[in-house]
C-alpha cells in the first residue's frame, strides 16, 4: 500500500550550504532506495524559531512530500532522530483534501515563480519601444 | 445637571445592538483543509499569548474548530508559532 506523506525537517543553522545539500540528499536518496516517490521539495531558507531548541534560535527548514509505504516513516523517523544536525522533523499522512491543498499551493509557488519573470518582460518591451 | 441627565438615560435604556451573527470562515470559503504551515493564517485564532481561541469567539464550526487545533498543535512543535508568548501580533 503506497501513502502520500510530507514530512518537515528542521535542520541546525550551523551547517554550511553543502552540509545542508548533504543532509537533504541523505533523505531524499532514503526515500527513493526504499521504493518510495518523492513528490515535491521545498527549502525554506533559514528562518527565525519562535522559541529556542537546543540554544539555538533560527534553523534551516525543508519540505518533502513524498509517496511510500507506511512502514517506511518509522525508519524514516528513527535516521531523522538519530541524525544530530536536524533539531525537530514532523511527518504528516495527506488526506485526500490534504493532497488537493498541496497540489494547489505548488501551483501557486509556480504561478509565483514564473510571474515576475512575465512581469518583467513586458516591461523590458515597453523601454525598448520607447 | 449631569446626575439628572445620566438619570435620565437609565430610564430609558438604550436600544440594544444588534450582533453580527457569527459564521465560520471554513464553510464559508470553502477550505477543507488546515495548513499547518501557514503560521500567519494560524494567528487569526490565537490570542496574544498565543492560546488558541474559543469557539464562542471565532464561530468557528466544530468540525474545523478541531482542524485548526491540530494545525496549530503542530505548528508550535515546529517552532513556527510559539507555545507561551506575550504580544502576540
Amino acid at each position: 500500500m503506497i501513502k502520500q506523506y510530507e514530512t518537515v525537517f528542521i535542520a541546525t543553522p550551523v551547517l554550511s550550504d553543502a552540509q545542508m545539500k548533504e543532509a537533504v540528499a541523505k533523505y531524499t536518496q532514503l526515500i527513493r532506495e526504499n521504493g518510495g516517490e518523492i513528490v515535491y521539495e521545498e527549502d525554506w531558507g533559514l528562518r527565525q524559531l519562535a522559541y529556542p531548541i537546543q540554544h539555538k534560535t533560527t534553523g534551516f527548514y525543508y519540505l518533502i512530500e513524498f509517496k511510500a509505504d507506511p512502514q517506511f516513516v518509522d525508519t524514516l523517523e528513527t535516521q531523522f532522530h538519530r541524525d544530530e544536525r536536524i533539531l525537530r522533523y514532523l511527518t504528516v499522512a495527506l488526506d485526500k483534501d490534504a493532497v488537493a491543498y498541496a497540489e494547489k499551493r505548488r501551483a501557486n509557488k509556480a504561478a509565483k515563480a514564473v510571474a515576475p519573470a512575465v512581469e518583467e518582460a513586458p516591461k523590458a518591451e515597453e523601454t525598448a519601444n520607447e | 445637571m449631569a446626575s439628572e441627565n445620566n438619570e435620565i438615560r437609565y430610564l430609558n435604556p438604550p436600544t440594544v445592538e444588534v450582533r453580527k451573527k457569527k459564521y465560520c470562515r471554513f464553510k464559508k470559503a470553502g477550505i477543507k483543509y488546515v495548513d499547518y504551515k501557514d503560521p500567519e493564517f494560524l494567528k487569526k485564532f490565537l490570542n496574544e499569548q498565543g492560546k488558541i481561541l474559543p469557539r464562542r469567539i471565532t464561530g468557528t464550526s466544530l468540525k474545523f474548530q478541531r482542524k485548526v487545533a491540530q494545525a496549530i498543535k503542530r505548528a508550535r512543535s515546529l517552532a513556527l508559532l510559539p507555545y507561551v508568548t506575550d504580544l502576540l501580533k
